[in-house]
C-alpha cells in the first residue's frame, strides 16, 4: 500500500524498503516547518522515523550557470540570492575570491567594516533562525521579539546599500558606496541594547520546560558523523569541534579582533541553540570592537580599472567617466587561474570557487553552502526517533533552501 | 608550516613545488605513497592545487585523509569544453590540525568519463558527487544513490556542460 501512495516519484529509493508496517509520509514541500521547499520522504514504523530521504532542487534557478555568461561585478546581486538571509556575508566571500585573483589588497578600513557588516548579517541570520526554530516548537512568542530586532538590522542595511535583503553591497575592490554620515552612530546605538534583548530570548527559552525537553537529547550528531558527513559552522561546534574560520583561518582582518569560539560536546538540539546563542553576543563584541578602533583611510581599494568611481568624480573627472564607462560595458579581465575562499558565514562556511580563463567574465563560480553539506546528516540524527522530533531537527540545523538548491 | 605557505610566492610547476614545499604534509604523504600519481602539483595565490592521475583520486584522497587533512569540504567540476581533456575535478579539503586546506584535482580524459566514488572515504561527498552527475553528466562508480539532485528526474542532458545551450527552446 505504501508504494501505491507514493507513485509519483519514480524509483526513489525509499519505497523499495517500504514494507506493510511502515507507512511512507511526504513531508513537504509546502510545510511551514521546512523553512522553505524541502520535501521529505519519511518511512515512519507508527510515529518512530525509519528512514528519511531528503528531495531537493524545488528552487533551482542555475544560478552557477548565470554566473558564466556575467561580468565579474554583474554576479555580485547574484550571491544575494543564494542565501537570502545572510546576503552580506555571500557578497563578503565573493568579493575576497575574486580580489584574491586579481591580487588586490583592500585598505584596513574597509576590511574592518566588512567585518561589522558581516557580523551585522549574521546577527540578522542567527535572528531568523531563533525565531523560526522557536515557532517550530511552539514558542509563537519569540518569533514577534527576534523579528524587531531584526527589522532594526534591515533598516541599517537599507540606510547602507537602498534594499533591505538584495544589499549587493560588498562589492569586488570595497563596498559600493561610503556609508551614511550616522551609519556608525546607529549601529554603536543598536548594538548597546542588543545583549539585554539575547537575555530576553533567552529568559523566554532557556527556562522553558517544553522547549527545553523538545531540544534536549534530540538529533544526536556525534562529532565524527559530523566531519564524516561535511557539516560546518554551529552544527560542527555543537558537536564538540572546536573549529571556527574566523579564528582558525582569518580573512578580513579578522585575526584582529578578540572573541571566543563556543562549543559544546553535548552534540544535541540543545546545544545547538546554545551554541548560537552564544555567538550572537560574541558577534555583538566583535561589532564594538570594529567600531572602536576602525582604522583611518578609505573603504575601498584604490583601483580605477575595478572599483566604479565616485558618482561626483563622474560627473567632472574625463578619466573617471572613461573608466566608469570600460567597467560597465567591457568589465575587467581577470589573471588566468583558480581559487577558493572560504569563510564563516552565519550558517556554516560558504565557499565561493571561482575559476577565470583570462576574460572579464568567470569561467566557473561554484558556490560551496553550508546547508546543502549540512542536510545530509538529517537522516543520521533523526533515525529511529519520534516523528516530531524531525522539526525541532530541521530547526537546529538551521537550513536555507535557497543555498542547497542555487 | 604556516611559514613556508607565504602569499606572494607562486611554484607554478611540479618540480618548483616539490623543491619549495618539501615538508608540506600533503605532499610529503602523497609521494611516500605513489610519486607516479602526483603527474603535477602547483602552488598560486596561497593555494596549494596537486594533480592526481585518473583513477587513483580515491586512494589520494584516502592517504591525505590519513595524513590529516580530515574534513571534505568542497568537490566540483569544471567543463573545458572543447578542450581534452574535457572536464576536471576540483576537491577542496581541509585540515582541522593544520588549518589549512589543499585542491586536488584530476583530469578526465574521456568524454563521458566515469570516476571512482569517494563517498567510502567521507559519506559527506554523497551530494556533491550527485551534483556533478546532475549537473556535468560525470558518472561516479560505487556511489550509493547515484540520481539527479538539483534537475528534475526526467530532465535530458546536463546544464553546466559548456555544450548546453543556454537560449531557445528545447
Amino acid at each position: 500500500m505504501a508504494e501505491t501512495l507514493y507513485t509519483p516519484i519514480v524509483g526513489a529509493p525509499i519505497a523499495e524498503g517500504a514494507s506493510d508496517q511502515h507507512m511512507v509520509l511526504n513531508m513537504g514541500p509546502q510545510h511551514p516547518a521546512t523553512h522553505g521547499v524541502l520535501r521529505l520522504v519519511l518511512e515512519v514504523d507508527g510515529e518512530i522515523v525509519v528512514r528519511l530521504y531528503p528531495e531537493i532542487g524545488y528552487l533551482h534557478t542555475g544560478i552557477e550557470k548565470t554566473c558564466e555568461a556575467k561580468f565579474y561585478q554583474q554576479v555580485v546581486p547574484m550571491t544575494d540570492r543564494v542565501n537570502y538571509l545572510d546576503p552580506l556575508s555571500n557578497n563578503l566571500c565573493y568579493a575576497l575570491a575574486v580580489e584574491k585573483l586579481l591580487g588586490l589588497e583592500i585598505p584596513a578600513k574597509g576590511q574592518w567594516f566588512r567585518v561589522l557588516l558581516a557580523e551585522l548579517s549574521r546577527l540578522n541570520s542567527h535572528l531568523i533562525w531563533l525565531g523560526t526554530h522557536a515557532m517550530d516548537i511552539g514558542a509563537l512568542t519569540v518569533f514577534l521579539y527576534t523579528f524587531r530586532e531584526r527589522e532594526e538590522i534591515l533598516r541599517l542595511f537599507e540606510a547602507l546599500a537602498g534594499q533591505r535583503m538584495m544589499t549587493s553591497y560588498i562589492r569586488i575592490g570595497g563596498v559600493s558606496m561610503d556609508p551614511p554620515l550616522d551609519f556608525m552612530a546607529r549601529v554603536q546605538a543598536f548594538i548597546l541594547t542588543m545583549p539585554e534583548k539575547i537575555d530576553q530570548y533567552s529568559n523566554l527559552l532557556t527556562g522553558n520546560p517544553i522547549f527545553r525537553n523538545r531540544l534536549k537529547n534530540v538529533g544526536f550528531l556525534s562529532a565524527a558523523d559530523a566531519i564524516a558527513l561535511s557539516v560546518t559552522g554551529p552544527p560542527l561546534r555543537a558537536s564538540g569541534v572546536d573549529f571556527d574560520l574566523r579564528r582558525d583561518m582569518p580573512y578580513s582582518s579578522y585575526e584582529k579582533f578578540q572573541f571566543n569560539v563556543p562549543v559544546s560536546n553535548d552534540c544535541d538540539c540543545w546545544a545547538r541553540y546554545e551554541v548560537r546563542l552564544i555567538e550572537m553576543r560574541e558577534s555583538v563584541k566583535i561589532i564594538q570592537q570594529a567600531l572602536d578602533g576602525m582604522p583611518e583611510g578609505l573603504y575601498s581599494a584604490v583601483a580605477p580599472k575595478i572599483v566604479l568611481p565616485d558618482r561626483e568624480k563622474m560627473k567632472t573627472q574625463m578619466e573617471a567617466l572613461i573608466h566608469h564607462f570600460k567597467i560597465v560595458t567591457e568589465g575587467f579581465a581577470v589573471p588566468a587561474g583558480e581559487v577558493y575562499q572560504g569563510i564563516e558565514a552565519g550558517h556554516g562556511t560558504t565557499g565561493y570557487y571561482v575559476v577565470s580563463d583570462g576574460t572579464a567574465k568567470p569561467y566557473r563560480v561554484h558556490m560551496r553552502y553550508p546547508s546543502f553539506a549540512t542536510l545530509q546528516s538529517l537522516e543520521t540524527m533523526c533515525k529511529g526517533r519520534m516523528l516530531a522530533d524531525v522539526v525541532a531537527v530541521i530547526g537546529s540545523i538551521d537550513i536555507v533552501l535557497g543555498e542547497i538548491d542555487r | 608550516m604556516s611559514d613556508s605557505l607565504e602569499q606572494d610566492k607562486n611554484l607554478l610547476d611540479k618540480a618548483a613545488v616539490l623543491e619549495g614545499l618539501p615538508e608540506h604534509p600533503a605532499l610529503k604523504a602523497i609521494l611516500a605513497w605513489s610519486p607516479d600519481a602526483l603527474t603535477d602539483a602547483k602552488f598560486d595565490r596561497g593555494e596549494l592545487t596537486l594533480t592526481i592521475a585518473e583513477g587513483e583520486i580515491r586512494a589520494a584522497l584516502q592517504t591525505v585523509n590519513a595524513a590529516g587533512y580530515n574534513f571534505f569540504e568542497d568537490m566540483t567540476a569544471v567543463d573545458w569544453f572543447p578542450s581534452t581533456p574535457r572536464f576536471q575535478l576540483s576537491y577542496h579539503i581541509l585540515s582541522h590540525s593544520f588549518k589549512e586546506r589543499i585542491r586536488l584535482r584530476v583530469l578526465l580524459q574521456d568524454a563521458e568519463p566515469v570516476v571512482d566514488s569517494i563517498t567510502s572515504v567521507w559519506a559527506g561527498a554523497n551530494y556533491y558527487e550527485r551534483e556533478v552527475f546532475d549537473l556535468f553528466g560525470i558518472r561516479f562508480e560505487g556511489h550509493p544513490n547515484l540520481r539527479r539532485i538539483l534537475m528534475p528526474d526526467e530532465w535530458v542532458g546536463h546544464p553546466l556542460r559548456k555544450d548546453f545551450p543556454v537560449e531557445g527552446y528545447r
